[in-house]
């Protein structure tokens, strides 16, 4: 299972930068500094200009438009051949590959892998030289894209911990025993309406600072809770105490009561009648999914007496 | 993808919730058993359904869900459109079946949680 678990976050990481590739456009990573040479310069000028900028390389350009491109090699051959006197014209690569801004960086790194050369000129529509990109500007590009994810993630979380401050909220406060207490009236025998004492808690406990994650199992537990007692009771209550340590909501009804707990408990057992499972619930799975969402349940049932669900929610630390 | 793609990509009607769609859809999700999607679907996903009353709002909100579809032209009630608008989830409508729609949306890349332990 360990070894599954590491391939997974080896996959996701993956489509990650998979993502990032198919997302940033070549305009993006390339660099738009570009200096270039005119084909009527020499390779003297050439040597001069590559020393003085720091490039192992550049576009030929004449009239605004790529004619070619010359690279460190071409200037070693010219020096070996002792013809640094030529023409850059006579010395450069006249097929380019070029790219184009708007094309997708996947792309790009395609024809990195099918010419091997290590730096393309960028054009636009137009034809006209807008940048050059190297694998440097890939990767950069990349980071880049990556740390500002990051970044966002982090703000994200940081946002979450502080929402996430029940615990500190009570400790600010000095009493002996502190607690909110929210009851809410659920209707029996009728669906109409069913679902909004969920959704009222869920606000309620969002105005309290109850964080995202612990809000969502609250409200599912809560309303798999309010649906069955308005599909198999005469009626009951809904009633959430916000305490210390985490949440309690209980579903409380004055009968009819469930004969067995066990099977009652039973993911897919239902007695649902046909008006409620013509609306898609009582499917038998209320009950498990409480206990999924919830830290701890317990279920007390007496016929006729009632019922009496208590769930438990604890902060997350 | 964001749920405005997808309803321009496959003409689905919006019902409700227009200021909503900008919403990114996480994945997919099908199911007529309320249960069901409330103990599978995942945060952010497009739920396909064909039921029709104000009980599918509340579970796609509690389950954070981007957008409701509606099959096979069904039209939602107008209790489910109020409650949809004031819980800002989106209503979408398509004319396809259950099978169909979502075939396409798979082929167009959204994907569904693949396996769900228990």
């Amino acid at each position: 299972m360990a070894e599954q678990g590491k391939e997974f976050e080896m996959h996701d990481r993956i489509t990650k930068i998979q993502e990032l590739v198919y997302e940033l456009t070549v305009g993006e990573v390339m660099s738009s500094t570009v200096y270039t040479v005119k084909p009527d310069q020499t390779m003297v000028e050439l040597r001069r200009i590559m020393r003085d900028k720091r490039i192992s390389g550049a576009p030929v350009v004449e009239r605004g438009k790529l004619v070619g491109m010359i690279s460190i090699e071409g200037l070693i051959k010219a020096l070996s051949d002792g013809d640094m006197a030529a023409p850059i014209r006579a010395k450069m690569t006249k097929s380019v590959v070029c790219l184009y801004a708007d094309e997708r960086l996947v792309d790009g790194i395609a024809l990195f892998a099918k010419h091997g050369y290590t730096r393309y000129p960028v054009l636009d529509r137009n034809d006209d030289l807008v940048g050059i990109i190297t694998k440097g500007n890939i990767v950069e590009g990349l980071l880049k894209k990556l740390e500002i994810e990051y970044q966002q993630t982090e703000t994200a979380a940081r946002n979450e911990h502080q929402r996430s401050s029940m615990k500190m909220f009570f400790e600010g406060l000095s009493a002996d025993e502190i607690s909110f207490a929210f009851t809410y009236r659920v209707a029996g025998q009728t669906l109409q309406g069913a679902g909004n004492a969920a959704s009222d808690l869920k606000h309620a406990l969002k105005k309290l600072g109850v964080c995202a994650p612990l809000l969502r199992r609250i409200g599912v537990a809560t309303y798999e809770a309010e649906i069955n007692l308005a599909t198999y009771t005469q009626g009951g209550e809904i009633r959430a105490h916000v305490e210390k340590w985490g949440i309690k909501v209980e579903a409380i009804d004055n009968g009819p009561g469930i004969p067995d707990v066990e099977l009652a408990m039973q993911p897919g057992y239902s007695t649902a009648p046909e008006w409620v499972r013509k609306l898609g619930f009582g499917a038998g799975m209320g009950l498990s999914n409480i206990q999924k969402c919830s830290d701890e349940m317990e279920l007390k049932s007496s016929v006729p007496d009632g019922t009496r669900l208590t769930m438990r929610f604890y902060y997350l630390n | 993808m964001k749920v405005n793609d997808l309803a321009k990509e496959f003409g689905l009607d919006v019902k409700t919730g227009l200021s909503h769609l900008d919403r990114e859809v996480t994945g997919g999700y099908v199911s007529d058993l309320l249960s069901d999607v409330l103990a599978h679907a995942d945060e952010g996903n497009l739920w396909v359904t064909l039921h029709i009353h104000q009980n599918i709002v509340a579970v796609a909100s509690h389950k954070d869900l981007s957008a409701i579809v509606l099959v096979q032209g069904r039209q939602p009630e107008k209790d489910t459109l109020n409650k949809a608008e004031e819980e800002h989830i989106p209503i979408l409508v398509t004319n396809l079946s259950a099978f169909e729609l979502v075939g396409r949306l798979y082929k167009a890349g959204l994907r569904g949680v693949e396996a769900h332990q228990g």
